[in-house]
């Protein structure tokens, strides 16, 4: 579920959009990902790109907690003058995203007139998307949908460069397939990208980045034609009858060995005054029943009784 | 007059003269360029990188190195100086607090070969514990702070703070941020010239500090602040940039480019040094507009200076006192002074679509580590490193962190106090040798009942791979002498003391809770390198076998970034999945499977 089809262009203009650097107003490009997927090598070629044009360049980008997982973001801003380094909300004229949830993260930072929104379908979610344990909780991961971002931008792709780099034989080549994509709205020719694309890989996979430059460069090209295809959104998680776990726990066999104590995955058991194994986060309860299965005693019995008759019951 | 407008196709006529350069290369190259002759730091975000680019300069030139602490480094640097050579000491804002007792009496004694301090502050606290203004510093110390405001600047600024060291006999400190350190941006470079070696100068009144010394190297002090004064109220870096506007700002460093950016035209003051700071200067540009508006981040000391003066000027009241500036953040002051028309406000979606924390790598071996520490039940302190992280669910194993080294001197408080739960302070091996080992003797003098858990990752993984005297090798990665952890906690009067490897989770509980029973200061050390650095270790991949998986979570309470949810359900649960890209093979996982469903992968899922 939740692959979105590869070829999605949301709000396409028929025109191509190619912002003018030579105008007085720098152009804001803001590259964000997660870390490990790029993000820098991407605003590294641009600032580079822009730089060899005799622009004032400045990218900015913020180390140090981004290598464990977290968001990273880089700001590349080019002109004739160049003064902040970084992005104002409501400036950037492209947002270019190595991930989906992250792209949606930073949309308020696009121009809601002009502004154009590259977005990789790619979704690393994050532990903390998984917090809620309880029986039917859904994942906390982008319920944004595609026509809410629609709404918001002027012109939006959501391309699956992961897939698309991979079927090339290398997933890491994602970012450049998307910088294949931003060639097309930015001033820059084509031979020029080629270049400095070709200067910042490493020189073994250079075959399989230029071809990953190509097939984003095309892509776009090609989503500029298509309808918007109407599988975009995710498909809907599964419904689940909601149930209630419940403890049976047989205190006259239980010796106080605490196993159940210390393997419970949400941690809701303690030993008691009376050291007998107590359920005292019964909201916290997911009735996995590993504590059923390694009491060594079967002093413990989980049942799940459907919720709903149950809160009646209470009432 | 400076203009401040260059042409743009300047730089195309002499492309190798103008290099992108982020704030801390441009430091470097300045350093180096200056002929600097010994350099020492030790790493901290945001200031790592200076260290990192001087290395990458002939070791014929200077000498650079990694220091174990922030203080050692300063003594290093000041030793270079006495010896008359350049001198250069990087630390992060927090690095100059363990610094600060050499540096308070180092302005005493100033210079023989120019010594200059690079502090980078990290407004907005990106990586750092606190957001301390470090330029206050500068007044405690009567420094000056040179505050560069781009790239270029601070080469230029660097440059220069070498040849005011020597001119006024005093240290120097450039002051950056992490915006600045951390922005590329074109930089006009030169060659490096040598500086005249001066040997040293044998002048005790001036080198040995004791009392009578003392004293009267105060006054020079305070003379030399004086003349520094007059040097930058005439210096063409004090820049009065005229304008249209009714009103003037005030600013210097990573805050001018913000004001630009959102009053282009506007009368600006910008200056080069925070402090100290030219009573004549500031009376000259304040009393010719009717509204003067300070625009610095952080602590009022350039607001509170023109204040002192009795003006009438707006800072604070408009400008926050806490956290990064951004345009945004200096349009909206304006906004509330009433210089600027308000943005039009859109009716705007806020998209919140995933919460994404930092987080312990896949295959980290502190995700063991605190596994055994939460399960032990102990109150733990804390301590800096990527292990910090571990406060965060679902390992939610550090009670308290207050800085470099703090966690074993916090633990031994919490004992000595009655805390009821057994303690441990768990500290990273980098931490252990900045700041751990007088903490560690501390509590074996006092016969503290704590365990210490030293998490050798055999690296500083935080600030992203950097030496220590623990790896074996140098800055420069030349093969160096290595401490031996286990001799050095023995010598320390330690009679406890054990590694474990911790990848192997049941021997990590065990030896953990046999430290923790142990009457007196037992030391555990889990020993596994760090997955990112120096090598980044990728084994095979493991995989859920999701037709058994009960989706008992257990696996997810490890935290790693390996796992999530897949799309299959067990009893309304979901079933997780191993993302084969990320997963290191640690086996972690697979030790805290309850049911024994996740195997190595077939090798159709590792291609």
């Amino acid at each position: 579920m939740n692959e979105q089809s590869n070829v999605v262009a949301l709000n396409a203009t028929s025109e191509p959009t190619a912002f003018n650097a030579a105008l007085a107003e720098p152009t804001n490009v803001l590259i964000v990902g997660v870390g490990g997927q790029g993000v820098i090598l991407v605003s590294k070629v641009l600032a580079s790109l822009a730089q060899a044009h005799g622009y004032e360049v400045k990218q900015s980008e913020v180390h140090g907690m981004a290598k464990r997982g977290g968001t990273v973001f880089s700001h590349v801003r080019f002109g004739p003058r160049v003064w902040s380094p970084t992005i104002a909300k409501g400036e950037a004229d492209v947002l270019i995203a190595l991930e989906w949830a992250e792209g949606l993260r930073w949309l308020p930072h696009l121009k809601r007139d002009t502004g154009v929104f590259i977005c990789d379908t790619k979704r690393i979610v994050p532990p903390f998307a998984c917090r809620s344990r309880r029986p039917g909780a859904p994942m906390r991961y982008a319920t944004e949908t595609a026509e809410q971002v629609a709404a918001y931008v002027s012109e939006a792709y959501a391309i699956d460069a992961t897939k698309m780099a991979e079927e090339l034989g290398n997933e890491r080549a994602a970012n450049v397939v998307l910088l294949g994509a931003l060639s097309t709205v930015l001033e820059f020719a084509l031979p020029e990208w080629e270049k400095t694309v070709t200067a910042f890989v490493p020189k073994k996979t250079i075959a399989v980045n230029s071809a990953a430059f190509e097939l984003g460069r095309n892509w776009i090209a090609e989503a500029k034609n298509e309808p918007p295809s109407a599988d975009a959104a995710p498909a809907a998680a599964p419904v689940h009858a909601p149930y209630q776990p419940r403890l049976e726990i047989t205190d006259a066999w239980c010796k106080s060995c605490e196993i159940c104590v210390k393997l419970c995955p949400e941690r809701c058991l303690t030993l008691n005054a009376d050291r007998i194994a107590t359920l005292v986060a019964p909201e916290k309860c997911t009735g996995c029943r590993l504590c059923e299965w390694l009491c060594p005693d079967f002093a413990i019995r989980v049942h799940l009784d459907p919720e709903a008759p149950a809160m009646e019951a209470a009432q | 007059m400076h203009t401040p407008w260059q042409a743009a196709a300047a730089l195309k006529s002499d492309a190798k003269q103008h290099r992108p350069l982020t704030g801390n290369e441009a430091i470097a190259r300045a350093a180096w360029e200056a002929g600097v002759r010994v350099a020492a730091a030790y790493p901290g975000t945001p200031s790592t990188e200076i260290l990192e680019s001087l290395a990458t300069y002939p070791s014929e030139d200077l000498h650079a190195q990694w220091s174990t602490n922030e203080k050692v480094a300063l003594d290093v640097a000041m030793g270079a100086s006495f010896a008359g050579s350049r001198a250069l000491c990087a630390m992060k804002h927090v690095g100059l607090n363990v610094a600060a007792d050499a540096f308070m009496t180092a302005t005493y004694i100033g210079v023989n070969g120019g010594l200059v301090l690079v502090v980078c502050d990290d407004p907005g606290i990106h990586s750092s514990q606190n957001e301390q203004d470090s330029r206050l510093y500068g007044q405690l110390a009567s420094v000056p702070v040179l505050e560069p405001s781009d790239a270029q600047e601070a080469y230029d600024f660097t440059k220069l703070a070498f040849d005011l060291s020597e001119q006024f006999d005093t240290p120097v400190i450039v002051r950056s941020t992490t915006r600045l350190s951390h922005t590329r941006s074109t930089v006009t470079v030169e060659e490096r010239v040598e500086a005249a070696p001066r040997g040293f100068l044998e002048k005790p009144s001036k080198n040995v500090m004791i009392p009578a010394h003392a004293r009267a190297r105060h006054l020079s002090v305070l003379e030399r602040e004086a003349k520094l004064k007059d040097y930058f109220a005439t210096s063409p870096i004090t820049r009065m940039e005229h304008g249209d506007d009714s009103f003037g700002i005030v600013t210097a460093g990573t805050c001018y480019p913000y004001v630009r950016e959102v009053l282009p035209h506007a009368p600006v003051l910008k200056l080069a040094a925070s402090w100290p700071l030219s009573e004549a200067v500031l009376r000259e540009f304040c009393s010719a507009f009717e509204r003067v508006l300070v625009v610095e981040e952080l602590e009022p000391i350039i607001e509170k200076e023109i204040a002192a003066l009795g003006f009438k000027v707006e800072g604070k009241r408009l400008f926050p006192r806490a956290g990064e500036f951004s345009p945004e953040v200096v349009r909206a002051g304006l906004v509330q002074a009433g210089l600027l028309p308000a943005p039009p406000s859109y009716n705007a979606w806020v998209p919140e679509p995933v919460v994404r924390p930092p987080v312990l790598c896949a295959g980290c071996p502190h995700t063991s580590s605190f596994m055994a520490v939460r399960a032990s039940g102990a109150r733990v302190a804390g301590d800096i490193g990527c292990y910090t992280l571990a406060v965060l669910d679902p390992l939610r194993g550090i009670d308290t962190c207050v800085a470099m080294g703090s966690s074993i001197g916090n633990a031994i408080g919490m004992a000595k106090a009655g805390e009821t739960k057994p303690v441990v302070a768990t500290i990273g091996d980098s931490t252990f040798l900045h700041a751990g080992i007088p903490a560690l003797i501390d509590a074996v003098y006092n016969q503290a009942n704590i365990a210490v858990m030293l998490l050798d990752n055999h690296i500083t993984a935080m600030t992203g791979g950097q030496e220590h005297p623990g790896t074996g090798k140098t800055l420069r990665g030349e093969p160096a002498p290595q401490v031996d952890y286990e001799a050095l906690i023995k010598a320390c009067g330690v009679k406890w003391v054990k590694k474990v490897d911790s990848y192997d989770l049941a021997a990590t509980h065990q030896a953990l809770r046999e430290a923790i029973a142990y009457r007196g200061v037992a030391v555990l050390i889990s020993n596994r390198p760090c997955v990112l650095d120096p090598i980044k270790i990728k084994g095979p991949p493991l995989e859920v076998i999701t037709s058994q998986c009960t989706a008992c979570q257990s696996c997810m309470n490890l935290g790693c970034p390996a796992l999530t949810w897949s799309d299959e359900w067990f009893e309304g649960r979901h079933r997780v999945k191993i993302d084969p890209a990320l997963c290191i093979g640690c086996t972690l996982c697979a030790q805290v499977c309850t049911i024994d469903c996740i195997k190595i992968a077939s090798p159709a899922v590792t291609q």
